[in-house]
């Protein structure tokens, strides 16, 4: 058996886009209007990934405490970025910063823990393990809080009247809005833990379908994979606490009336 | 009891003075638009004026602290809210917000007597007529433990009759303890049998002296 990866030729990535072709045209058929996305997010995941692959080539080569901070940096603005612009609702600026700090918070606390505490490499800033690591633990979290933030936005205005019901009795604002903000934290993490029960059967995720097929021993990929999920089950759940339990004080004023 | 001073609402109410009293059932009626639910809310501090002061026993509102006052000086909103549970866990609701002890089944039946309400405790609270959720909610805030009740529109879903029961049995379980009790109502009949002190927001309120001069 021959554990070393077949490098894929350039004719026979070209041949995989044919997937695309057979999509476009069954959308074109189907009358849905929908081309122009898939030709765009075809266009933007080539390119984003050709120069993910040569920025973490030169990386790798050159791993430096700087750029390894510099691209963890530019990875959590990119995914709070994100978040904004993936929720349907107008946001307050006071919201905004809340979803700021519990992403960086709740990110930046996880993976010193995996990374430092559980797989334990060195040096501490080694870009091979840092960046993908922190890309799926960011892009989890990122995923979570946006589910997050729209149970709670959209809560606070279809539940309007329940939360004025329960100030207008005495209620506290945490008391008044405990309900929607439990309901908001279930939703988002939710997603994390049916994956964390179809994972093996269902599905062979990303990361160790990758190292699988890299040559690594499936026991070994297995390894992480669960390391991984448990990290990234610990990074959603601490973030979105953390916007939850902020958040919701956002919408009341300091006379705790509902702004 | 209340003291409204120069008070200014964005668009909805500006009123030089208006006084409510103690122990008494003051009764507001108007015009829809001049004002009614906008003043419950500012006793209750659910919201504060853009200008003027709120005095409460003569002092500022906006110097108390806000849960407490909402806790002595309770209100029932016009649009009866109805949480997740059943008629206990609906009738309780208020005392658990306001962290008082809830008391034993007995008491909760006769705050359902009170209001004119024949159902069981365990039943769904969200099967029931709109009539009857707006009989709940009014139950509700009678087992609390207030100074005063603002109540907006507590009997609107109930027919004539019912709504005078109903009424009927609110302030007499109110009066026995002397609090005070602010009303808005459009039930002209309500109105004239229960206000201790009729209060014509129409009289007070600058605002829709103008929009009925508009008119």
């Amino acid at each position: 058996m021959n554990d070393k990866i077949i490098d894929i030729s350039l004719w026979q990535l070209l041949s995989a886009y044919l997937f695309i072709v057979v999509l476009t045209v069954i959308v074109k058929w189907r009358g849905i209007a929908r081309e122009k996305e898939i030709i765009i997010g075809t266009l933007r995941m080539t390119i984003q990934l050709v120069l993910a692959g040569y920025i973490l080539t030169y990386v790798f080569k050159h791993p430096h405490p700087l750029l390894t901070l510099f691209i963890f940096a530019l990875m959590e603005i990119f995914a709070i970025y994100n978040v904004f612009k993936r929720i349907k609702y107008e946001l307050s600026s006071s919201l905004k910063k809340v979803i700021a700090f519990s992403m960086t918070v709740g990110t930046v606390v996880s993976l010193l823990f995996f990374n430092y505490v559980v797989i334990r490499f060195s040096p501490w800033f080694e870009p091979r393990y840092v960046i993908p690591i922190a890309g799926m633990v960011i892009g989890n979290a990122m995923t979570g809080i946006t589910l997050g933030v729209n149970h709670l936005v959209e809560g606070m205005e279809k539940q309007k009247r329940m939360v004025e019901a329960a100030l207008m009795l005495g209620a506290t604002p945490k008391t008044a809005s405990k309900e929607l903000v439990d309901r908001a934290f279930d939703s988002a993490i939710l997603p994390t833990i049916n994956s964390m029960v179809g994972m093996g059967i269902v599905f062979l995720p990303g990361m160790m379908t990758g190292q699988i097929l890299s040559g690594i021993a499936p026991l070994t990929a297995i390894e992480y994979q669960i390391a991984i999920m448990l990290g990234i089950a610990g990074s959603v759940s601490f973030s979105v606490i953390l916007f939850v339990q902020y958040g919701y004080r956002t919408f009341f004023n300091e006379r705790s009336q509902l702004k | 009891m209340f003291e409204l001073k120069d008070i200014i609402y964005k668009d909805i109410l500006k009123i030089d003075h208006l006084h409510i009293e103690d122990n008494k059932v003051s009764i507001l009626t108007g015009e829809s638009g001049s004002g009614k639910t906008t003043v419950l809310k500012l006793l209750n501090h659910l919201i504060s004026p853009d200008e003027g002061t709120v005095l409460y026993k003569g002092k500022d509102i906006a110097a108390l602290d806000p849960v407490q006052h909402r806790r002595n000086v309770v209100m029932l909103q016009q649009m009866h809210a109805i949480f997740p549970g059943t008629v206990k866990d609906n009738l309780t609701a208020g005392l658990r917000f306001a962290d008082q002890a809830v008391p034993d089944d007995q008491l909760l039946e006769e705050a359902l007597q009170h209001v004119h309400l024949r159902k069981s405790l365990d039943t769904e609270a969200d099967g029931l007529s709109g009539g009857e959720q707006q009989r709940l909610a009014l139950a509700r805030v009678l087992l609390l433990d207030a100074e005063v009740f603002l109540l907006d529109e507590p009997s609107s879903a109930l027919d004539e009759e019912t709504a005078d029961e109903v009424i009927a049995g609110f302030l007499k379980k109110v009066k026995q303890k002397n609090r005070t009790v602010v009303m808005v109502t459009h039930s002209k009949q309500i109105a004239e049998r229960y206000a201790d002190v009729p209060v014509h927001l129409e009289e007070y309120n600058q605002k829709s002296k103008d929009a009925a001069h508009e008119r």
